[in-house]
């Protein structure tokens, strides 16, 4: 089993690995939406204390939401403003997926060494959590695709939400949901900010909105 | 019951949503925002009616506090928003910079959102769950971000984007510290309930300290990006410089309020625990960084609503370095986020005035204020000896409290920076004011068209009165006082007087408030 669950942890990562590499607009959103329905399945797997009823609440929530979802709303987005493909990031595909890797190594030196209040946790739990988190950070500053950026967005809520399982006690099912509606809320608002930005520039990428700064008199 | 302050306005933003007369929608909004204060003004009277739900939500010293100050707030704001609505809605208007033309967000939308940011900042004083503290001060994000987003054009959504984006990722990191603390609880104590304010406070001794500070510095740089302190702040001016006035004033004095609280709370955890210090220390820290930040973009900024947002950065730095100092610091924190938040809001909502007659946001184009809408121009400069804590305003009294802490801390370090930040900022609001209240732009360089045609009518009417004293600032000094709206002033008006009135005293009430706070902080 605990081989089992590991596997899946490492399946989880390579998500994460893929998002990093994806230069296409459909494929990172896949990424993040596989990575998404891993992460539904994973309190069902890892055995938390809990009535099942509950726990195929949560995982039910998290699957529609992650897995369906924000991929459609976002998959509108890009429909909407016509754009497959992200041109020139900041950083390029290939040094990204080496400072994917260098994250990943730093993630398993530090994760594997932290104490866990909690017994019983699958090893790579908190570094695959620690991993996706700081993955999405990367994308964030690193892509200048507004979607792109909504999806590290993800990707560190994600990761943040796998960093949950590992350390809180059972939270109560209404900050869980809360939680969940919130993501939600965000990648909505921030898909119709995508739309409205392309309507008005004709392009989403971020580093070009930069007319707001400090101009001295 | 202690529900109801939430799910008032929260129901009246549906409802607002649906309404198509705009007479009717903002009757509404004003009309819940006077339920919602005089509902407030009922449990600050009889607290004991408002019983705690479960261990998720209460009212306690803190959340009243601030609660106060949101609905006080909100009350002013809307009553000016009925005034800006009805000037502003549903037009086309040119932009004032570059001359474009853009339409505003739907009014029933931005009514829906206002009554909205309401009822989730409501949400966040009063819940005593960690967890759900979280995903309300989320959901203040998510409803404010189409606020800011009011005039529609390529400036607003700039400050849109980067206000949710580097918002959420804050926020988000916060949800990480969130569970770091859970994690410091020990196992199998308390369940679902092991997240609640009272519990981490009661059992503190038995939370483990490498986890709570870390979850500790997680919240502090997670809801610090959402309070503003530097160097975390750069959503900050953007946002608040291209929304609408009354947004501004809004999230300036109430939401970043709601995040100091957020910071409050895990304070106190820290305090019973036994790490007092380290935390402290900690928003010494940003306190004075903020500061230092904000005195430096304050000094030579060429833009009004901008330098406002800069100072908002400052006095959210005197709020963390009052909460670091401790002892006196406590009480002039909590004292001071009163202060500023009449006072800033008061200041943003001039602010939307000027930017209405002037129709530019820069410095160098406001002139002669005092004579162009005199009401204005002395509401304004009040409000910037008010900011700027002279006597007899309010925030003189708790900047000093502060200072006083600093001094018997006996850290001079930290008097001389914060004595030194204070005295920048002064000297550079001061010859601010000094030219957007009396100058005029040098003669031969007006930027606005309609000064100049103004100043020539005058002028070739062979204006007697006017001597060669004042002939060196002519265009600025001859135009016709512009028409002051009324709704447009009651508020600021009632928000500085409310800040002169806590210089001089301090009601009965209020004080015990504070008190009832401040015990809450701990030593």
């Amino acid at each position: 089993m605990t081989v089992w669950i590991e596997g899946f942890l490492v399946v989880f990562m390579i998500t994460s690995l893929w998002l990093l590499g994806s230069a296409r607009l459909l494929s990172c959103i896949a990424a993040v939406s596989v990575q998404g329905v891993l992460l539904a399945a994973l309190p069902l797997l890892i055995g938390i204390d809990a009535p099942p009823w509950r726990l195929f609440l949560q995982a039910g929530v998290s699957l529609g939401l992650k897995g369906i979802a924000f991929p459609l709303l976002l998959l509108r987005a890009v429909r909407s403003v016509d754009a497959r493909r992200e041109m020139e990031p900041l950083v390029g595909y290939s040094l990204s997926l080496i400072v994917g890797v260098a994250l990943l190594a730093g993630s398993l030196a530090a994760g594997t060494r932290l104490s866990l209040p909690a017994q019983g946790m699958p090893a790579l739990l908190v570094p695959s959590a620690m991993f996706t988190t700081l993955t999405g950070l990367f994308v964030i500053v690193g892509r200048r695709s507004a979607i792109v950026q909504a999806l590290g967005y993800l990707a560190m809520e994600n990761g943040i939400a796998a960093f949950g399982l590992a350390l809180a006690e059972q939270e109560p099912l209404l900050v869980e949901m809360g939680t969940l509606l919130d993501a939600f809320m965000a990648v909505f608002v921030m898909g119709i900010t995508i739309f409205h930005i392309n309507r008005e520039f004709d392009h989403i990428e971020t580093d070009r909105l930069s007319s707001l700064k400090d101009a001295p008199e | 019951m202690i529900l109801l302050p939430v799910l008032l306005p929260a129901a009246a933003a549906v409802i607002a949503f649906f309404i198509q007369a705009h007479g009717a929608r903002r009757f509404l909004l004003a009309a819940t925002a006077a339920a919602h204060s005089l509902l407030v003004a009922w449990m600050w009277v009889d607290p004991a009616r408002f019983l705690a739900l479960g261990d998720w939500m209460a009212m306690d010293g803190l959340g009243r506090l601030f609660l106060g100050i949101t609905s006080a707030l909100f009350l002013a704001v809307s009553l000016y928003a009925v005034g800006f609505l009805r000037r502003e809605s549903g037009s086309t208007a040119a932009d004032s910079e570059e001359g474009f033309l853009f339409s505003n967000t739907p009014e029933a939308l931005f009514t829906a959102c206002l009554l909205g940011f309401l009822s989730t900042m409501t949400l966040v004083t009063v819940s005593t769950h960690f967890g759900l503290m979280w995903v309300a001060i989320e959901a203040t994000t998510l409803v404010s971000a189409p606020l800011i987003h009011y005039h529609r054009h390529h400036r607003s959504l700039e400050a849109t984007w980067k206000y949710i984006l580097l918002c959420s990722v804050g926020i988000a990191v916060a949800l990480l510290g969130t569970y770091f603390i859970a994690a410091a609880v020990p196992r199998g104590s308390g369940g679902v309930s092991s997240l609640t304010f009272g519990r981490l406070v009661q059992r503190a001794s038995e939370l483990d300290a490498r986890w709570l500070k870390a979850g500790f510095l997680l919240l502090v740089v997670g809801y610090g990006t959402k309070m503003g302190l530097a160097p975390l702040h750069a959503w900050l001016p953007d946002a608040h410089s291209e929304a609408p006035a009354l947004v501004s004033a809004l999230l300036s004095g109430a939401l970043l309020n709601c995040a100091f609280l957020a910071i409050l709370r895990i304070v106190a955890v820290l305090g019973s625990a036994g790490l007092g210090e380290f935390s402290r220390q900690t928003l010494l820290v940003f306190g004075l960084a903020s500061m230092a930040v904000a005195a430096g973009l304050i000094i030579g900024q060429g833009d009004y609503k901008r330098m406002l947002a800069y100072s908002s950065v400052e006095h959210m730095g005197i709020l963390a370095v009052g909460i670091g100092l401790g002892g006196t610091g406590d009480w002039g924190a909590l004292f001071h986020a009163v202060n500023h938040s009449l006072t800033k809001a008061a200041l943003f909502l001039l602010a939307g005035n000027l930017l209405a007659v002037y129709g530019s946001k820069r410095i160098s184009d406001v002139g002669g204020a005092l004579r162009r809408v005199p009401v204005t121009g002395v509401l304004w400069i009040a409000g910037f000896f008010a900011i700027l804590g002279a006597p007899p305003f309010g925030a003189f009294s708790s900047e000093l409290a502060i200072l006083r802490a600093a001094v018997s801390s006996g850290s001079w370090v930290v008097v001389v920076l914060y004595s030194l930040f204070l005295a920048a900022v002064f000297a550079g609001m001061i010859a601010v004011l000094v030219r957007m209240a009396q100058g005029g732009r040098a003669p031969g360089s007006p930027a606005r068209g309609q000064a100049v045609r103004a100043g020539a009518g005058h002028a070739a009417g062979g204006a007697p009165g006017f001597g060669p004293a004042e002939s060196h600032g002519l265009a600025v000094a001859v135009l016709a006082p512009a028409r002051e709206p009324v709704l447009g002033l009651i508020s600021p008006i009632v928000l500085l007087a409310g800040t002169l009135a806590l210089g001089l005293f301090v009601p009965g009430f209020l004080a015990s408030s504070l008190e009832q706070a401040i015990r809450l902080l701990g030593v």
